[in-house]
């Protein structure tokens, strides 16, 4: 399959060696490179995807994770191949970052034979078992579950694998996300849970779906500890779940809620009524995670001009290669239709 | 060369759409994320942003602009320096690929097992002991075999199915579960998919619906959202159907709910040695299985094979009783009425032949038209509800498979069509009973 041959080219270079990523010692300028990359190539994707949207190349649902890319960037680095993730409809960009090959995430957006799900799952429903990525989910906070069992299945099985289960600000309200919290601090699972509050669950903001004092001291009646994170910072992230991934590990679940902001609307069709032009320019202005490391790099003497211009280049060829793949991918075969629903016995 | 900024598509369904308001002007500078207009649908009002950076070159349709179609060029970017006249005429957009009209593949399903006679040694036991024998067996099998569930460890089963796993296995393998039907389901088949062969009892079926979303968007369409990585080996069991005075929410029969799912197998055994091979080949099935239990057949006892390597294929029905006036389908505790109901019937001179259903989806069309064309009638009996029911199903197979055999029109016999009663005389009145399956066979014969 065409995705397999082209996935050294277009994957996402960040290193899922978790023991690489050494608490506390800062990260060297290579895997800064490399996180910058990381985060602009999602960034790119993201905005093609939005364009061939408006095309009509890609249909139904899209949501795109343009703002957000430090989260998944810096939690990723923390991360080694034992390692399982699983994350909502808001998925591209952890798939990037786990390492999928961007031909076949394009082209399951356009619902084309060369995507992850062969066309069968869309935007919101991709998996790779090769890179440990457990989708891709359509129902607010239905992985939040399906990420302590994940963690459940290391554990049973004797392995020191971490789960990793990302979700909204929004779906932290979700009655499965207690029973979850609760099954795994009972039964000590290796479970990272991630929220990613990016101040709104569609148009809804925080302040109007969710009481108490944070969504990161939800785990307090379960003996599970949270953190606020700057999710706009890809080193305060990456510092933050080096720790937390490492507590994790040793059967002591936890939870990191990133502060962050999605940029374009919730999904394609989204009127924008629900906040001003003014909040989006100053979060883009003033906080935008790519401009913030690209400033480190620079300014801290980590690349010169020409290494970022080749990345941008390098970057932009992959993206240009994915959508051009996606476009001319074929449409899956009719009998397509039948097949994947159930394994033969 | 300038680029086109083209018309895009907000919705699934946009077609066209309104240029409300330029926020940009000639000559101005963009880069990727910059709002350049304001688009209005029917639906809403939105923004398109610019993906490229560079200068605008040109406005092609001016402020106010209706029934603009999607993929035409309203704006014009170029590269610093470059000169606005080289704005080339819109080139017309590029049709998206589109296949031929599928021609309609096979849909033969892949047909299952035989069942093989069995010669083997029996031992007499409960429909509640086959079930334990089943799981510990598979259990010693393989080890990514667990049983989860509440009161499943300790306490040995609400219904005292899981007796003694906890002592054999120890508490890694037999978890005593929360109350939190929703969690550990999800929590189950997220274990399926990280390899793992969960056997997860709901203390009965009707606490299920807590779950339910896990088991259909999560365990029974994964597998096809993911173009086949996603297998999901996984058995949801416990008491289904209902018991005994615990009235409308303790007794509700689910066999159509998940009947209803593709991606999901459905099984509902009803004697001993079925309880046992069928679990045990629900355990080893790569697919979601959902095993419908009877708390009333969990003391029924039956000669039930010792071999551990005996199965019951899933997907074949089985016939109870052999007869050739008129077929009566049934399955789990309503086979005990079409018997009886075929006693009353043997009486009056109507031989009728009794079928275990055994497997709600897939059902065995095979057999059911079979048995139609030995006796051209049908009756179907469930204690679930009519509408949308197992027998508005078995009525379609009748018609769609054995259309030219048929004497009489299929009849079904149901539970009643109201939430289950307390009241003893209301309860019995609400199931279906030997008289009436035996009436609704004496229809179809016109006796
Ligand atoms: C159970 C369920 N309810 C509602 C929806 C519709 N829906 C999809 S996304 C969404 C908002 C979720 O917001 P949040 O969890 O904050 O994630 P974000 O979209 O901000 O990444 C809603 C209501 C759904 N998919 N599933
Ligand atoms: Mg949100």
């Amino acid at each position: 399959m065409s995705r397999q041959s082209s996935k050294k080219r277009a994957g996402a270079s960040a290193k899922r060696n978790g023991r690489a990523a050494a608490n506390g010692a800062a990260p060297d300028s290579g895997r800064l490179l490399s996180w910058y990359r990381d985060m602009l190539l999602i960034r790119r994707f993201e905005e093609r995807a939005g364009q061939m949207y408006g095309m009509g190349l890609i249909g139904g649902f899209c949501h795109l994770y343009i703002g957000q890319e430090a989260v998944v960037v810096g939690i990723q680095a923390c991360l080694g191949e034992r390692d399982s993730v699983v994350t909502g409809y808001r998925d591209h960009g952890h798939m990037l970052a786990a390492g999928m090959d961007a031909r076949g995430v394009m082209a399951e957006l356009t619902g084309r034979e060369g995507g992850y799900s062969r066309g069968k799952g869309g935007s919101m429903h991709m998996f790779s078992r090769e890179k440990n990525f457990f989708g891709g989910h359509g129902i607010v906070a239905a992985q939040v579950p399906l990420g302590v069992g994940l963690g459940f299945s290391h554990r049973y099985k004797g392995e020191d694998g971490v789960s990793v289960v990302y979700f909204g600000d929004g779906a932290a309200n979700q009655g499965q996300v207690y029973e979850s919290l609760n099954l795994a601090a009972l039964w000590e699972l290796p479970v990272l849970f991630v929220i990613e509050n990016n101040k709104y669950g569609m148009g809804t903001a925080v302040s109007r779906a969710a009481a108490g004092s944070g969504l990161h001291a939800r785990g307090g009646g379960f003996g599970i500890p949270g953190r606020l994170v700057d999710g706009m910072d890809v080193r305060a992230v990456h510092a933050a779940a080096s720790e937390a991934v490492a507590e994790a590990r040793a059967g002591r679940p936890a939870i990191l809620e990133m502060e962050t902001y999605r940029y374009r609307g919730h999904s394609m069709s989204d009127p924008a009524k629900y906040r001003t032009r003014e909040e989006v320019n100053r979060m883009r202005r003033d906080r935008d995670p790519i401009e913030r490391l690209r400033h480190v790099l620079e300014s801290e003497g980590h690349a010169g001009a020409d290494a970022l211009k080749a990345i941008d280049a390098e970057v932009r060829e992959i993206v240009s290669d994915a959508a051009q793949f996606a476009e001319q991918s074929p449409e899956p075969d009719p009998s397509e239709l039948y097949t994947d629903v159930l394994l033969e016995a | 060369m300038p680029v086109a900024v083209t018309m895009p598509a907000l919705s699934p369904t946009m077609t066209e759409g309104t240029l409300a308001r330029w926020l940009v002007s000639e000559g101005d500078r963009v880069s990727p994320g910059d709002v350049l207009a304001e688009i209005e649908t029917d639906k809403a009002t939105m923004e398109v942003e610019a993906v490229d950076e560079g200068i605008v070159a040109s406005l092609a349709v001016p402020e106010g602009t209706e029934g603009i179609e999607v993929n035409a060029t309203i704006l014009w970017l170029k590269a610093e320096g470059e000169s606005a006249e080289a704005a080339p005429v819109a080139e017309a957009p590029r049709p998206v690929a589109k296949a031929p009209p599928p021609a309609k593949p096979s849909r033969e399903a892949s047909k299952p097992a035989p069942e093989v006679d069995y010669r083997g040694e029996t031992v007499e036991m409960t429909v509640r002991e086959a079930l334990r024998d089943a799981m510990a067996e598979e259990m010693r099998r393989d080890e990514a075999v667990f049983v989860m569930g509440e009161e499943v460890a300790e306490y040995e089963g609400a219904y005292k199915v899981t007796q003694g796993l906890l002592a054999e296995f120890g508490p890694r393998r037999v978890r005593d579960t929360p109350i939190t039907e929703h969690g550990f389901a999800g929590l189950g088949v997220g274990a399926a998919f990280g390899g793992l062969r969960p056997v997860v009892e709901f203390m009965t079926f009707n606490f299920a619906m807590q779950a339910i979303d896990q088991i259909v968007n999560s365990a029974a369409k994964t597998l096809y959202m993911s173009g086949g990585q996603m297998g999901c080996p996984i058995v949801f069991r416990g008491p289904n159907g209902a018991a005994a005075r615990v009235a409308a929410q303790h007794s509700q029969c689910y066999a159509s709910w998940y009947a209803h799912i593709p991606g999901l197998t459905v099984v509902s055994p009803f004697s001993a040695a079925d309880a046992k091979g069928l679990l045990k080949a629900a355990i080893r099935n790569p697919n979601p299985v959902i095993f419908l239990e009877n708390e009333i057949l969990y003391g029924q006892r039956g000669a039930v094979p010792t071999d551990p390597e005996r199965t019951v294929p899933i997907g074949r029905a089985g016939v109870l009783r052999p007869g050739r006036d008129v077929t009566i389908v049934a399955f789990s505790r309503m086979c005990a009425v079409a018997l009886e109901a075929a006693e009353m019937l043997a009486g009056e001179g109507i031989d009728a032949e009794v079928i275990d259903l055994r497997t709600l989806r897939p059902l065995d069309r095979e057999t059911i038209a079979a048995s139609i064309r030995k006796t051209n009638r049908i009756v179907s009996v469930e204690e679930g509800w009519p509408v949308a029911g197992i027998g508005s199903e078995i009525a379609a197979i009748a018609m769609e498979d054995a259309f030219d055999w048929l004497d009489a029109p299929a009849m079904r016999v149901t539970g009643e069509d109201v939430p289950m009663p307390y009241a003893a005389n209301l309860e019995a009145l609400a199931l279906p009973d030997a008289a009436r399956v035996a009436a609704a066979a004496r229809a179809v014969c016109y006796a």
